[in-house]
Formats: structure tokens, C-alpha cells, sequence
């Protein structure tokens, strides 16, 4: 299908260096926008009242179009709240602001009306650090439940086991006499409320709040028919888990949906800003459980950007070859999974999983498990790639894969039912893409040739020929082709890796359980299988992170479902769903 | 698979050996049963994808009568617990464990559905799922891989063998087993059954404080 | 033609539909008599030249783990299994690595100066939290904590058996050289490589 597959090599030109952004910023705000000053921070600090202006300037006037990532920070030393913000013009690193306000008064203007891509994002930030977005149109907390007590990610909140402040815990050596957390907790279980909580008393708003912005469409609705809302999920035959979508529907036909999230929230930050540096990399597998190996890259290559640890040579090649072969790992089961939707039960999926298996087999052989592989290190990798590994690998690579994924394509992709159901179903337009923050094969299928490893090229990605695959009808069919194109890349960028590869060592330094960060930030995007993965660290010196947060693929690609399904019927809905591709333990963390 | 159905204690001639079995009728039904368990079409968190890689054709748990994964309750046997179980998540696990039809059984695979796995200390997951369900066999592993996850099944299947129809809720009450109370989602997640222990926790903390005070 | 894409689609199952009985016949699967493959044609039945769906048939067949498999550690010690001398010097650098904290090590003292031993008294790994990352194994300066093969855990009751103690966790440094033949190998030259170099700076 490659007549129809148009690549391209590059992006428009950017017309602004960050830099040159950051001074027309400050000469056209002066007072309200100045630069961070403090020791290994980037970006501008704006005030709270102005944001708004500015932001509405940088994407009218700056043509930055896309915002990426919008995430708090809580500073407990200065009594202040911040809120962050990543964003992009096309070409080159991130442009970054800050909002900072008071901590017993944490208002900053919602910038959901600028970019639509903030929405999920800025109601994670209020539900996990207590920012208040003035002039969000559904601030609601988003990973717990409406009456959750507290905000879990401010530095003064404390969870039921809690026992210290880092890690490692000192009750552990060298008197470490065992214990079950729960023994010790006087609900025997992971448990706390506050003093003024009367349980006789209580009334459950958790599930009225999920209804109420689609009982508001309800009542606007001017047709004679009563709209109904309906639940899909969380416990679903769509093998997505436990994701529910709560419907406002027509007869058949969808009028609003709302995502709803958290059923899978596992405080993945919380842990990591207990965890030293190191040892957040075996919970990054648990994030993005199909693709662990991206995820894995993408952390260390955050922290190394930190820390300024460069890998050896051997290394960022085996990096670049787990991380292809994870692309191709992740793009077998969204097809596979995306067809079990439509209806072609699991033999697509088990033709996905046999060479699944082939390439977990190579994953257990260097990495030493199948799934959570947390194989990459700070400064390189866990061990040289075991004898006889690369052997098996071309023989995959070379011979079978390519083979392979031909004949999946074959398998359905001319099957009239599945063209029926895929074209012209869940259009996403190029401009909505971008604004609300697609990324990866949802934003390439709708016409918008933006790779991260083109734009931004991190590791060694910039010394492989491929091309960036695109597709311009932005619909469920399109979405789905994308994915053979990307295979197909994958597959030469690992033969170009393949025949490169030098000897050496893996790993820079001596290995430890600990490793020296300079305080400061930084910001490191990859473009994983399902879209950019991005981690916010901020250090203060200590070998704990200050702050630690993901930002997640599938949750912002999920910004845009809802006007996808909008006018479809509920099957749709389903199909829509599976060809965004969504890994549930990256969305809720 | 049916050689071990003969009874023990029974011998068979050896001539027939290949063809006749001969075992009490409670052994012959608890046979078919454990070879026919209906899982739930359940999955939580990343063991869901070991699960379905166990389904998938390289470990094929069809060989054990499993293939007929359901979507509802009503008509599953066991109920695989594939993943970290969160306080969000509870009510539904309990809403959907009172929806199956005895007998039912419940299969915990990870170390997050036995005990919070690696998760645990956060402020939103269970510490156990059997916290709240009775669970029948622990997998664990992080995650098990599938054959893993097939020895919790043969594990399974041996319990089901070794049960007899006296001690089972389904033929004692000629009907369901009491149905567990669903928690509550409040500033924490709350189970009915605990109020008295919530309140006097409350009382006793109001002691240390005004202790603390005066 | 309306319906060709499907059968289209068909042709491509019927095709692995095929292959694999071609492969059985291929790699000694015969009909009778034999219905499991033998350990040698295994890997080969599920090799990227393989054309057609394999299946292994656990408990009958059983996939065996790579070398660096890793499921819940365990405690290589030397000597009989009465006299167990643990590698383990109660250093403590496996709790401190551990990621979700599972780890609790008891130091031993010394039952008459009451002097810290350099070696466990009580050693517990929780395997309801370990997560099998495999750190504890990779910074142990000792190479006494390794995880382990044996995935057959599954039981009835958690309460008791899935805190692992000193007794559950050792295993005989043999079984280690069975599991991780490569790895016991180069720690042994390096062991030997030092001996050998202190013996030349002595002599």
C-alpha cells in the first residue's frame, strides 16, 4: 500500500529560536513576564493575572500551536504552588512557562480555551496538587474520586502507609524485622480518613459529579427524543481495561461522551518522588506495560539529559534497536486489538501474539522477562545483548517481520466489512489534532507529518534513513494504515541499526543503586509507539526526584475521543476507542 | 487427561485398563467440572496482556476447557483477578464477584491482586483484593507468565477435584452465598461493615488530640 | 467483487491453517504414539523459520526460561543444606536498591560482645510486593542474592507462605550453576583471576 502512504522529510521551517521567543516575550510583557532565574531552570515565569494574554500572543503571533505537556509542582519551602507548561512550534526544544501563586490561594486561568489539549492535564494538576483552574469548563478531579480528601501529590499529604519521607526506609536494615503494612494500619487495610468524616452521613457524590456535564447536553438537547446516558466500562469485552466512557446517547447515535478515569490510578508519581533515581526505572515498565522498553528509554534518557551522562556508542544502538522492535510489538496488538473490536474475534490477535512471542523471546533473552523488561540504565543499559541474540534477531528482523506484517495486512485491510466500518468513521481533522494534543499515529493520520524523532531527534535517531509516515483522511482506516507504515520504517531503521552496531561497552560509570543529580529541571520527550511520552523531572539535589511526573501518551491522545464519536453510532465508539490506541497504565498511572 | 480418574483405591484390570475408569460419582463430576471452568473476560492492569497471552495460541488454555471467556458474570465460573486493584475499582470487582453464579471461584494472578505488589504503599490501591473477595488461588509474579499463570489453573483444578458437595455454599443453602456489601467511595474508600470501626477510630483520635491539647 | 477482500482474508488463515500441520510433519510430530515434541525439536517448532502456530503443551512440555529469567530472588549459599553457609553478608545494599521496599534483612550479632556479624540473622523478602526487577541481585556486591527460575508458586493461602524467610529463600549454590550456567561460570574465573593475583602480590 505504499502508493498511497505519502512521506515527508521535514517540518515547515520554525520562524523563532525558543530564545528569540523568550525575548519577544519579555519586551512585549514587560512586568508580567520574566525570566526563571533559578540554577538549572529554564523558561519564563509569568503572572497569574496576564497568562492568558500571553498565551492567546504566543499562539497567534508565535505560532506555537501545540501545547504538550501542563503539570504542577509543589514548592513547600516557598509556600507556592506552580503550575508548568511545555509547548511547541514545530522544529526544536520546548518552550516553557510557569505560573507560580500562592499556596492557600492556588488560582491560575484555565488555558483550555487556548489549547484545548490542556483540559485533561489541568484537571489532573487540580486533582493531584490542589491547582485551582479558573474558567475550566469541568474542573473535576480526574484520577481519584469528587470527595477524595486532599491532593496526594503535595509535599504535605501523606497516604495511609506512609512510613517515610524517601526511600530507601530505615526499618528495612539492618533490624529489619517483617512486618504486613496493613497489621499496622487500624482499619487493617490501606486506610485513612479525616477526623471530621461521618460515615452514617455520608452521601456518595462520586458517581453524580461523572454524570453531570452530559446531563447538561441532555437538557440543551432540542430533540423530541429523550436522551438517554448510558455507561461503557470499566469491566468491558473491549480489551482496552478499565477505561469507562459514560454516553450521552440518541437512540444509537452518541450526542456526548466524557471519558472517566482513575481505575487503574496506581499513584505511579506519589511512589516515584519516594524513589531514588534509579529505582523508578522498574516502575516506568509498569506505565506503558505493552511498550516497556520505550518507556524505560525515555526516563533514562530524561535523567540523563539532568545529569548530562552520556551512553556509550553500543549502548544508544541497543537503545534504538528495543525501542523499534517494542514500536513493532505495540503496532501488531493495536491492529490486533482494534480488529477484535470490530468484530473479527482474536484470530487476528493470536497471529499478533505468535510474533509477539518471537520478539518477547528476544526480550527475555537480554532483559531477562518478557513484558516488564527495565532493561535501560542511566548511562546505558543492564547487560551486553547475550550470544547468539543478534543471530535470532535478524533472522526476524530480516526475513520474518517483513514478511509477516505483509500478510497481516492482507488478512483483513481489503475485507469489505472492516472498510465499511473504518473509513469515513471518527475524522479528525489536522487542525483539531493539533490543538488538542494528539500525538504520534493519531496525529500523523490525520495529515500532520510531526515525528519526534524527526523534529527532535533524541539518541542516535538522527544517523537513520526512514521516513515519516503520513496519512491525510484523519479517520479510523487511516489511523489504522499508519500503523503498516510504521512497521515497515521500524523495520529498516532496525536493519540500519543492525549493520552499524559497534562493539564496546554499555554502560558509562560504575553501576549503583544511587546516582548524583545537580538540582535543576528538564523535560525529555520520545516518540513512543503510541505518541510522544514525555517525563518532567525536577531535582533539588537530593537522590530523589522533587518532582516526577509522566506525561502520558494515550490520556491526551484521549482528549480528542470525544469529538470523534460525536454523531456516530455506540459501536463506533469502540472502533474510535481501540484505533487511538490507549494502554490503560499509562492514561491513569 | 483422564488418567487420573480412576479412584486409588480401585483397581482395574490390566487388560482394560486403557478403556474403563472407574471412580464415585462425586469424583466423575467434580472431574467435569474442573474441566470445564468458564473465566471472566476480566482484565485489570498489565497481567490482563500475560492473560491474553496465555489465551493466545502459544500456550493455548483452551487444552483445559477454558477458551469460552465471558463477558458477563452470570455466566462465568471463575473470575481472574489479572491486575493491581485500585479503591476506585473495588465496587465494581465486588458488584461483579455478587453477580456470578455459584459456585464461583476466584483466581488471584500478580503480585498486586495478592498483596498491592509493588504498588502497595500508594494511597489508592488495594492491599489485597482478597481484602474484599475470597479468593481461591494466589499467582504471583510480576507478572506470571503465562505457564505461571496455567500452574495456578492446574492448582485450581486440584481444588475443585478435591471438594466434595457437602462443603460447598451451593448445595448447602440451595442458593447463593450472602452477598458482600459493595464499599463505598468516600474521602477513602469505606466498607459498610466497618462503620463501627471507622467511628471508634474517630473517637479514639479525638481523645489524642484533646490529650495532646490539654 | 463484493466479498473478494474476505476471501482474501480467508486464504491467509487457511494458509496458517496449513503450515502448521506441514510443520508438524516437518519437525516429527507424528500422529500416533507421539503427541508432545521432544525438548531438541521444541525451540525449533517456535523458531522465526517456523512457518506454522505452536503451542506448548504445559505441564507436559515445558518452556524453559532463559538464562536471565528472572521471578522472585533467592539466597545462594554454600555447603550442605543442614549447614548452609549463606554468601549473604547482611550488608544491607539489596534493601536500600530494592524499588518497592520488600526486602527486610535482621544483621546477626555477635551472642557475646553483641558486635555486628557480617552475616543475616533473619533475611525476608515479601513476594506479595517484589516486583522481580531484579535489582537486588544486580547490585549485590556478594552475588549472594540471584532470582530465581521456578515460576511453579501458585498456592491457596497467602498469609503464611508468601513472606519468604531465610529457610524458603536459600538454595544450594549447585542449583544456581544449573539455572545461570554462564553467569556462575565468569563469577568463578573472577574469583579465581583475584586468588590468583593476590598469591602473585604475596609471592
Amino acid at each position: 500500500m505504499s502508493e498511497t502512504s505519502q512521506t515527508q522529510a521535514t517540518q515547515e521551517p520554525s520562524v523563532l529560536t525558543v530564545q528569540d521567543a523568550y525575548g519577544v516575550l519579555l519586551e512585549r510583557f514587560p512586568g508580567q513576564v520574566r525570566m526563571d532565574e533559578r540554577q538549572g531552570y529554564e523558561g519564563v515565569l509569568i503572572e497569574a493575572d496576564s497568562l492568558l494574554d500571553v498565551a492567546s500572543f504566543m499562539r497567534d503571533q508565535l505560532g506555537i500551536r501545540y501545547l504538550s505537556s501542563v503539570t504542577g509542582v509543589d514548592n513547600l519551602p516557598n509556600g507556592q504552588l506552580e503550575s508548568v507548561y511545555h509547548a511547541f512550534a514545530g522544529l526544536g526544544p520546548a518552550l516553557v512557562f510557569k505560573v507560580q501563586v500562592d499556596r492557600d490561594r492556588p488560582e491560575v486561568p484555565s488555558l483550555v480555551s487556548v489549547w484545548p489539549s490542556a483540559d485533561f492535564q489541568e484537571r489532573e494538576s487540580y486533582d493531584l496538587l490542589g491547582i485551582r483552574y479558573i474558567g475550566h469548563p469541568n474542573l473535576q478531579r480526574i484520577l481519584t474520586w469528587e470527595g477524595f480528601h486532599g491532593h496526594p501529590l503535595r509535599k504535605d499529604w501523606h497516604e495511609p502507609y506512609y512510613e517515610e519521607e524517601l526511600k530507601p526506609f530505615a526499618s528495612r536494615h539492618p533490624d529489619g524485622h517483617v512486618y504486613r503494612a496493613e497489621d499496622r494500619n487500624p482499619f487493617g487495610m490501606n486506610l485513612q480518613y479525616p477526623s471530621d468524616f461521618d460515615p452514617h452521613n455520608w452521601t456518595d457524590i462520586a458517581q453524580a459529579a461523572v454524570y453531570q456535564p452530559l446531563q447538561r447536553t441532555a437538557l440543551e438537547s432540542r430533540l423530541e427524543t429523550e436522551t438517554m446516558v448510558i455507561n461503557l466500562g470499566p469491566q468491558h469485552p473491549s480489551t482496552h481495561g478499565v477505561l469507562r466512557v459514560v454516553m450521552a446517547v440518541d437512540g444509537e447515535t452518541v450526542v456526548d461522551l466524557m471519558p472517566v478515569f482513575g481505575y487503574l490510578h496506581r499513584n505511579h508519581e506519589k511512589i516515584g518522588e519516594r524513589c531514588t533515581f534509579p529505582q523508578i526505572m522498574p516502575y516506568t515498565d509498569r506505565l506503558d506495560y505493552i511498550c516497556s522498553m520505550s518507556t524505560n528509554l525515555a526516563y533514562a534518557l530524561a535523567v540523563e539529559k539532568l545529569t548530562g551522562i552520556r551512553p556509550p556508542e553500543r549502548a544508544e544502538y541497543i537503545r534504538v534497536i528495543m525501542a523499534e522492535l517494542t514500536r513493532i510489538v505495540n503496532h501488531l496488538l493495536a491492529i490486533g486489538f482494534l480488529w477484535n473490536d470490530v468484530g473479527a474475534f482474536f484470530t487476528p490477535v493470536v497471529y499478533a501474539f505468535n510474533e509477539r512471542e518471537l520478539i518477547l523471546d528476544l526480550f527475555e533473552m537480554a532483559a531477562g522477562s518478557r513484558m516488564m523488561c527495565n532493561y535501560v540504565r542511566v548511562g546505558g543499559v543492564f547487560e551486553d545483548l547475550p550470544d547468539g541474540w543478534m543471530e535470532k534477531a535478524r533472522r526476524l528482523v530480516y526475513d520474518r517481520l517483513p514478511r509477516f506484517v505483509d500478510e497481516y495486512e492482507r488478512l483483513v485491510v481489503q475485507n469489505e466489512i472492516w472498510r465499511a466500518r473504518a473509513i469515513g468513521v471518527g475524522v479528525l481533522p489536522a487542525e483539531r489534532a493539533i490543538a488538542v494534543g494528539a500525538t504520534g499515529p493519531l496525529l500523523r493520520g490525520s495529515g500532520v507529518p510531526y515525528d519526534i524523532r524527526r523534529v527532535e531527534p533524541y539518541s542516535i535517531y538522527d544517523r537513520f534513513d526512514f521516513d515519516v509516515a503520513v496519512r491525510f483522511n484523519g479517520d479510523v482506516y487511516d489511523r489504522f494504515m499508519i500503523r503498516f507504515d510504521e512497521m515497515r520504517q521500524s523495520l529498516r531503521i532496525l536493519r540500519q541499526a543492525m549493520e552499524q552496531i559497534p562493539d564496546g561497552p554499555v554502560q558509562t560509570g560504575k553501576k549503583n543503586y544511587t546516582i548524583k543529580v545537580p538540582p535543576g529541571e528538564a523535560y525529555h520527550r520520545i516518540e513512543a509507539p503510541k505518541g510522544e511520552l514525555g517525563f518532567y523531572l525536577v531535582s533539588d539535589g537530593r537522590p530523589n526526584p522533587w518532582r516526577y511526573h509522566v506525561r502520558s501518551t494515550s490520556l491526551i491522545n484521549l482528549t480528542s475521543l470525544a469529538e470523534m464519536c460525536r454523531g456516530h453510532k455506540i459501536a463506533d465508539v469502540v472502533v474510535i476507542l481501540g484505533s487511538i490506541d490507549i494502554t490503560l497504565g499509562e492514561v491513569d498511572r | 487427561m483422564a488418567d487420573d480418574l480412576t479412584h486409588p483405591s480401585i483397581k482395574v484390570p490390566a487388560e482394560i485398563q486403557g478403556t474403563v475408569r472407574v471412580a464415585t460419582w462425586e469424583r466423575f463430576y467434580n472431574w467435569c467440572r474442573s474441566r470445564s471452568v468458564w473465566p471472566m473476560m476480566f482484565g485489570l492492569a498489565c497481567c490482563a496482556i500475560e492473560m491474553v497471552a496465555m489465551a493466545s495460541s502459544r500456550f493455548d488454555f483452551s487444552r483445559f476447557g477454558m477458551e469460552v471467556m465471558r463477558a458477563s458474570p452470570r455466566q462465568a465460573d471463575l473470575m481472574i483477578v489479572a491486575g493491581t486493584v485500585t479503591k476506585k475499582m473495588v465496587p465494581q470487582i465486588v458488584r461483579l464477584y455478587n453477580q456470578m453464579a455459584e459456585p464461583r471461584y476466584v483466581l488471584s494472578m500478580g503480585a498486586c491482586a495478592n498483596g498491592g505488589g509493588p504498588f502497595k504503599e500508594g494511597y489508592s490501591v488495594v492491599s489485597g483484593v482478597d481484602k474484599y473477595i475470597p479468593v481461591d488461588v494466589y499467582v504471583p509474579g510480576c507478572p506470571p507468565t503465562p505457564q505461571a499463570l496455567i500452574f495456578g489453573f492446574i492448582q485450581l483444578h486440584r481444588k475443585i477435584e478435591g471438594q466434595t458437595w457437602k462443603d460447598y455454599t451451593w448445595y448447602k443453602n440451595r442458593g447463593h452465598g450472602e452477598e458482600i456489601p459493595l464499599p463505598i467511595l468516600g474521602p477513602d474508600l469505606f466498607d459498610p461493615r466497618q462503620i463501627a470501626l471507622i467511628e471508634a477510630a474517630a473517637i479514639s483520635e479525638q481523645a489524642n488530640v484533646e490529650q495532646a491539647a490539654g | 467483487m463484493y466479498g473478494m477482500g474476505v476471501l482474501k482474508g480467508l486464504s491467509v488463515t487457511l494458509k496458517h491453517f496449513v503450515n502448521t500441520y506441514l510443520d508438524d510433519f516437518k519437525y516429527g510430530f507424528l500422529w500416533i504414539g507421539n503427541k508432545r515434541y521432544t525438548t531438541e525439536v521444541l525451540p525449533k517448532r517456535q523458531s522465526a523459520e517456523a512457518r506454522g502456530i505452536f503451542t506448548v503443551q504445559y505441564p507436559e512440555e515445558v518452556l524453559k526460561p532463559q538464562e536471565r529469567f528472572r521471578f522472585v530472588p533467592f539466597l545462594v549459599y554454600e555447603g550442605s543444606d543442614e549447614n548452609r553457609e549463606y554468601r549473604c553478608t547482611a550488608c544491607g545494599i539489596c534493601s536500600k536498591a530494592c524499588p518497592p521496599q520488600c526486602i527486610w534483612i535482621v544483621r546477626a550479632n555477635d551472642p557475646e560482645t553483641g558486635r555486628p556479624l557480617r552475616k543475616p540473622a533473619e533475611f525476608y523478602v515479601d513476594i506479595d510486593i517484589c516486583m522481580n526487577c531484579g535489582s537486588c541481585a544486580e547490585f549485590c556486591p556478594f552475588d549472594a542474592i540471584k532470582m530465581d527460575h521456578d515460576f511453579e508458586l501458585a498456592d491457596y493461602d497467602r498469609t503464611l507462605s508468601h513472606i519468604h524467610d531465610i529457610q524458603r529463600l536459600g538454595k544450594p549454590v549447585e542449583y544456581y550453576a544449573r539455572i545461570r550456567p554462564s553467569y556462575h561460570a565468569s563469577e568463578q574465573a573472577e574469583i579465581l583471576a583475584k586468588a590468583d593475583k593476590s598469591a602473585r602480590a604475596k609471592g
